[in-house]
């Protein structure tokens, strides 16, 4: 083998392992996802919370103006009146039962937009997978935050 | 399926020829069953970390399944790095997009030609459950088609949120019995007749 055919095999090689070696200075663009989060952006939409005021009564007052405007029609909103011994939240209703079909859910956030007490938010936790559909109907216990200390 | 694993022979009566046991890691043997266990966890392991997702994309969220295996969030971490363009090479399906009723027969006859074992991860609103398309041209659900294993809900899911979707997956299969053959429950082999479906 002579000198010129050595040479001509090596020099790409030698040239392409030389923008890999530039390469792994410059930062690494991925993200290492189960240990490392990426930042999510300010408007993103995720996860459904049912928010309480700071006295620990809940904001949702029963009125279904969420699923009304629901476009995938995946949220279920059964109203209880609220007595002076069980008072749940300020108004006269509370929401009894509050479902959402998870599966169903466009993570639109017309409902966000819709509540007139900022009860239901659309947080940032996008971690909703699971194995089974049933898994996917969230009860107002699943939705509604704890009470804060 | 079963035959493969027939040919596995231990050296002695209690080193195991498999390297990755050996080596230690996340194989965990339990006390019972362990000539069980011993077939079971590695070819769990093995298949695990070697899914080979199928390409097809239905609809948007096959751009966000795209950008999934791109640099920045990189499923080749996971070891599925291999999109497939045949069936007969895939073991996982995505559904990404969604299902309408002209294309449920096409998505069932590539599920049919996938080898076994096969996964579906149904991915997106519209394919785990019509979304907001409630309508006559769309499946509602592809469950009603391929048994799904993992659903995705999101509209479309992240990037982040289908690669949580794969581990979810993962860890199904990391737990399952190599023995067992997935349940069809899909298929009914004799028709209900009206008078059980109403009660």
């Amino acid at each position: 083998m002579s000198f010129e055919v050595l040479r001509d095999v090596a020099k790409p090689i030698i040239a392409g392992f030389g923008i890999t070696a530039r390469r792994l200075a410059s930062e690494k663009v991925t993200i290492q996802y189960p240990e490392e989060r990426r930042e999510q952006f300010v408007r993103t939409r995720w996860r459904h919370v049912l928010t309480r005021y700071d006295s620990g009564l809940e904001r949702c007052i029963g009125c279904s103006l969420c699923a009304g405007a629901c476009p995938a029609r995946c949220i279920y909103v059964q109203a209880a009146e609220n007595t002076n011994e069980d008072r749940r939240s300020p108004g006269e209703r509370y929401a009894e039962r509050y479902e959402i079909n998870m599966l169903r859910c466009i993570f639109c956030g017309y409902c966000q937009e819709a509540c007139p007490t900022g009860a239901i938010v659309l947080r940032k936790d996008f971690e909703l997978a699971n194995y089974e559909r049933e898994d996917f109907i969230y009860t107002k216990e699943m939705l509604l935050e704890p009470i804060r200390r | 399926m079963p035959k493969r694993m027939e040919t596995l022979v231990l050296h002695d009566s209690s080193t195991p020829v498999f390297g990755d046991i050996q080596k230690g890691g996340s194989v965990v043997l339990a006390s019972s069953d362990t000539l069980f266990e011993l077939v079971n966890q590695p070819l769990n392991q093995a298949r695990a970390n070697a899914l080979w997702p199928l390409t097809f994309g239905l609809a948007c969220c096959a751009i966000e399944m795209m950008s999934t295996v791109a640099s920045r969030f990189d499923l080749a971490r996971f070891g599925s790095e291999a999109f497939r363009a045949t069936p007969r090479q895939a073991d996982v399906m995505i559904i990404a997009g969604r299902l309408s009723k002209k294309m449920a027969p096409v998505l069932r006859q590539i599920y049919d030609q996938m080898p076994e074992p096969k996964w579906v991860i149904s991915m997106g609103a519209c394919a785990s459950s019509g979304g907001v398309y409630n309508n006559y041209a769309i499946v509602q659900g592809a469950d009603q088609v391929v048994p799904v294993d993992v659903y995705v809900p999101g509209c479309p899911p992240s990037p982040d949120a289908l690669m949580y979707g794969v581990i979810k997956l993962q860890n199904k299969i990391k737990h399952q019995n190599i023995f067992k053959n997935k349940s069809m429950s899909i298929i009914e082999l004799k028709p209900r007749t009206q008078e059980e479906v109403k009660a």
